[in-house]
C-alpha cells in the first residue's frame, strides 16, 4: 500500500515514453543497414555500366539487340522510306511530340534520336515489361494491315509502337518506349548508358 | 498411478499440456451441425504442413542461383531419387492450397462467419490469404523458367507504377535494374523463411481467435447463448475431439485421393498447375507470346488488364487490383443483415452472392486467356474480352459497395433459437 502511494505516475509515464522513443529510434538505426542491403549491390551497379558498339556493319533497315543492364536495347538503322513514314505514324501516336520525359532532352525530336538514321530504344514495353516483337516491314507484309508504318508489336497485351518507339493511341501501354542515355564516341561508335561528353 | 499418468503429471507441473489439450481439442465445444463446408479449414492446415515438409526436402537439392536454378529443378526431377514426387507434391500443393482456401472463404460468405464477434478471425484469415499470395508469387520465380521470369517482371513492374517512388521501390525489391540473380536469391529467402514464419504465426492467431469466440455454424446461431445450467457446456456443442477430429479425417482421406490422382496422373493439369512455358529457361531478351499468371491469380490479373492507362500511368489498374483484395477486409462492416447464415437471408443477398461467385469465375477465365481471344466488339477497336472484364470488375465491386444497402432492406427470415441439426 505504501509503495503504491509512493509511485509517481506522471514521472513513470514520462520515463516509459522516453525509453520507448529512444528504443524506436535505435530500432530504426539498426533496420537501416538491412533495408539498404536490399538495394543493388556494387556488382549489380557495375553490371549497369555503359555498353559500346560499332555501327559500321549495320545495314540500312537492319536491327541489332544489345544487352544493357540486363535489358534488350534495340539499335535500328532506319531507311529513307522508314523515316518518310514517321510523320504519318505520328498522327496515330498518343504522344507524338514526346512530351513524357522518357528520353534524354537531345532525343526529344521528331525521330526521337540524335542522328535521324539511328534509333536507340530500350526494347521493354512500358505496359508491364514484356519485350515487343519487331515488325519492321512496311504495309501488308508485316501482317498488321496495309497502313502499318513499320514498328513493334507487343505479344503480351497487344500494344503497338512506331519506328521511333512511340506508342499508338488506345493501347494498354501508357507511354512511349524509353530512349536510354547514349552518345556517339566517333562517327560509327555508339555508347549506350552514358551521355557525358568525353566520358 | 500408472507410469504414463505420472509422466503427464510431471509435464503438467512444468508445461500446460493437459490444459491446452482440453482447451483446444477435448473440451473445445463446436456446434454439432457442421456440414461439408466445414472440412476446408482443417484441410488448409494440412496442406500447409504438406507444403512445409515437401519444401524442406526441395531446398536440400535446389540452388537459388540464376545460372543453376533451372538446372537444379530438372536435376530434382530426373536424378534425385523420388525427387519428381517431392516436387509434384509441392507444385500440386500450391494450387490445392488456393482451391481449399477459396472454398473456406466461400463458406465464410455463406454462413456469415466474418460477422460480429468474428471480425478478427476474418481479418487474420485475409492476412493469411495475402501471405499465401506472396508465398505463391515468390515461389513461382524459383524454377527460373520463362513464366517465372516474365511473371515476376510484370508483378514487380506493378510497384514501379506507384507515383514518385515507384521506380526506386521496384529497384529495391529486385535488388537490380531488372529481375536477376539478386532477385532470385532474395525471393528464395522470402519463400522459404520470411513468409512461412509470418504465415504460421497468423494461422496460430486465426485459430486462437476462433477458439476464443467459438465456431460459427450453418445456422449462424451462437451456441454459447444456450448453455446447460449445470455444466456450462453449450447445449448444441460437442467436443472437437473426438467428434470433429474423426469427421475431418474422413475429409482428409477423400482430399488425399484427389491430391494423389493429380500428383501421379496429371501434375500439370493441362498447363494450369504447371504452365508449359515454364519448361523453357528464363530468357531476359525474349518474352513468351502469351503470359498469364497461374490460375489462382487470374481474376485479379483480368481486373488489372481491364483498366486502361490513365494520365500516362498504369497505376489506376494497380489500384483496382489492390482494392479488389483489400475490400474483403471490410466485409464485417459492410454487411448490415440481421441473419448470419444464407439459410435465413433474403433473396437480395442470395442473388448477389451467387452473382459474385459467377463473376469471380468469369474474371478468372478471362485472366487465363489473351485479351484478343474473343475478337473485337462489332467494328470498333475495343476487344470483347476487355469489355467483359470491365463489366465483371464493376459487378465485383458492386457486390461489396452495395452490400450495406441490399443487406439492410433484404427480406430475411428469423434465425432459430437453436441449431436445426
Amino acid at each position: 500500500m505504501t509503495q503504491e502511494s509512493a509511485t509517481d505516475g506522471k514521472k513513470r509515464r514520462f520515463l516509459i515514453a522516453a525509453t520507448s522513443v529512444v528504443g524506436a529510434v535505435g530500432a530504426g538505426f539498426v533496420a537501416t543497414p538491412f533495408v539498404v542491403s536490399m538495394t543493388p549491390s556494387a556488382r549489380a551497379r557495375a553490371a549497369g555500366a555503359p555498353v559500346e558498339l560499332d555501327l559500321g556493319k549495320l545495314e540500312p533497315g537492319m536491327m541489332i539487340t544489345v544487352e544493357w543492364r540486363g535489358q534488350p536495347v534495340w539499335v535500328i538503322r532506319r531507311t529513307k522510306a522508314m523515316l518518310d513514314l514517321l510523320p504519318k505514324a505520328a498522327e496515330k501516336a498518343a504522344d507524338p511530340e514526346s512530351n513524357q520525359p522518357l528520353q534524354p532532352d537531345y532525343a526529344k525530336n521528331a525521330t526521337r534520336s540524335i542522328k535521324p538514321e539511328y534509333m536507340v530504344v530500350v526494347g521493354i514495353c512500358t505496359h508491364l515489361g514484356c519485350s515487343p516483337s519487331e515488325k519492321l516491314k512496311i504495309g501488308p507484309d508485316s501482317g498488321l494491315g496495309d497502313d502499318w508504318p513499320g514498328g513493334f508489336f507487343c505479344p503480351c497485351h497487344g500494344s503497338k509502337f512506331d519506328l521511333a518507339g512511340r506508342v499508338f493511341k488506345g493501347m494498354p501501354a501508357p507511354v512511349n518506349l524509353r530512349v536510354p542515355p547514349h552518345t556517339y564516341t566517333s562517327e560509327t561508335r555508339l555508347l549506350i548508358g552514358d551521355d557525358k561528353k568525353g566520358a | 498411478m500408472s507410469k504414463t499418468a505420472a509422466l503427464v503429471q510431471w509435464i503438467d507441473e512444468r508445461f500446460p499440456l493437459t490444459s491446452m489439450w482440453k482447451q483446444h481439442l477435448s473440451e473445445y465445444y463446436a456446434p454439432k451441425n457442421f456440414n461439408f463446408w466445414y472440412y476446408f479449414g482443417s484441410l488448409a492446415l494440412m496442406v500447409l504442413v504438406i507444403q512445409i515438409l515437401s519444401g524442406i526436402f526441395l531446398t536440400m537439392h535446389y540452388k537459388p542461383d540464376a545460372a543453376l536454378a533451372f538446372g537444379s529443378v530438372e536435376y530434382i526431377m530426373r536424378d534425385v531419387p523420388w525427387g519428381w514426387l517431392v516436387r509434384y507434391i509441392h507444385s500440386t500443393g500450391a494450387s490445392m492450397f488456393f482451391i481449399v482456401v477459396y472454398l473456406h472463404m466461400f463458406r465464410g460468405l455463406l454462413y456469415g462467419s466474418y460477422r460480429k464477434p468474428r471480425e478478427l478471425i476474418w481479418i487474420f484469415g485475409m492476412l493469411i490469404y495475402l501471405c499465401l499470395m506472396a508465398e505463391a508469387f515468390f515461389g513461382y520465380l524459383l524454377p527460373w523458367g520463362q513464366m517465372s521470369y516474365w511473371g515476376a517482371q510484370v508483378i514487380v513492374n506493378l510497384f514501379a507504377a506507384v507515383p514518385f517512388v515507384g521506380e526506386d521501390l521496384s529497384v529495391w525489391i529486385r535488388g537490380d535494374y531488372v529481375v536477376s540473380d539478386a532477385t532470385l536469391n532474395r525471393f528464395f529467402a522470402f519463400h522459404v523463411i520470411a513468409i512461412p514464419l509470418v504465415l504460421i504465426g497468423l494461422v496460430a492467431a486465426h485459430i486462437l481467435a476462433l477458439h476464443e469466440v467459438g465456431s460459427n455454424n450453418p445456422d449462424g446461431v451462437e451456441i454459447k447463448k444456450k448453455k446447460d445450467p449445470k455444466t456450462g457446456i453449450p447445449l448444441d456443442g460437442i467436443p472437437f475431439h473426438p467428434y470433429y477430429t474423426v469427421k475431418d479425417i474422413v475429409g482428409v482421406v477423400v482430399f488425399l485421393m484427389v491430391f494423389t490422382i493429380v500428383v501421379f496422373f496429371l501434375p500439370e493439369v493441362g498447363g494450369y498447375f504447371l504452365e508449359y512455358n515454364n519448361f523453357i529457361p528464363a530468357d531476359p531478351m525474349k518474352t513468351p507470346p502469351h503470359i498469364a499468371p497461374v490460375w489462382y491469380f487470374t481474376p485479379y490479373y483480368a481486373m488489372l488488364r481491364a483498366v486502361p492507362a490513365m494520365f500516362g500511368s498504369q497505376f489506376p489498374g494497380v489500384i483496382v487490383m489492390g482494392a479488389a483484395v483489400v475490400i474483403f477486409f471490410m466485409l464485417p462492416w459492410l454487411d448490415r443483415g440481421k441473419a448470419k447464415s444464407i439459410r435465413y437471408r433474403g433473396p437480395l443477398f442470395k442473388g448477389w452472392l451467387w452473382t459474385f461467385v459467377v463473376t469471380f469465375v468469369i474474371l478468372g477465365w478471362l485472366g487465363v486467356n489473351p485479351t484478343d481471344f474473343l475478337g473485337k466488339v462489332g467494328s470498333s477497336d475495343l476487344e470483347m474480352a476487355t469489355l467483359l472484364a470491365r463489366i465483371f470488375t464493376t459487378i465485383y465491386f458492386l457486390f461489396f459497395l452495395l452490400m450495406p444497402w441490399y443487406t439492410a432492406i433484404d427480406r430475411e427470415q428469423p434465425e432459430p433459437e437453436r441449431v436445426t441439426g
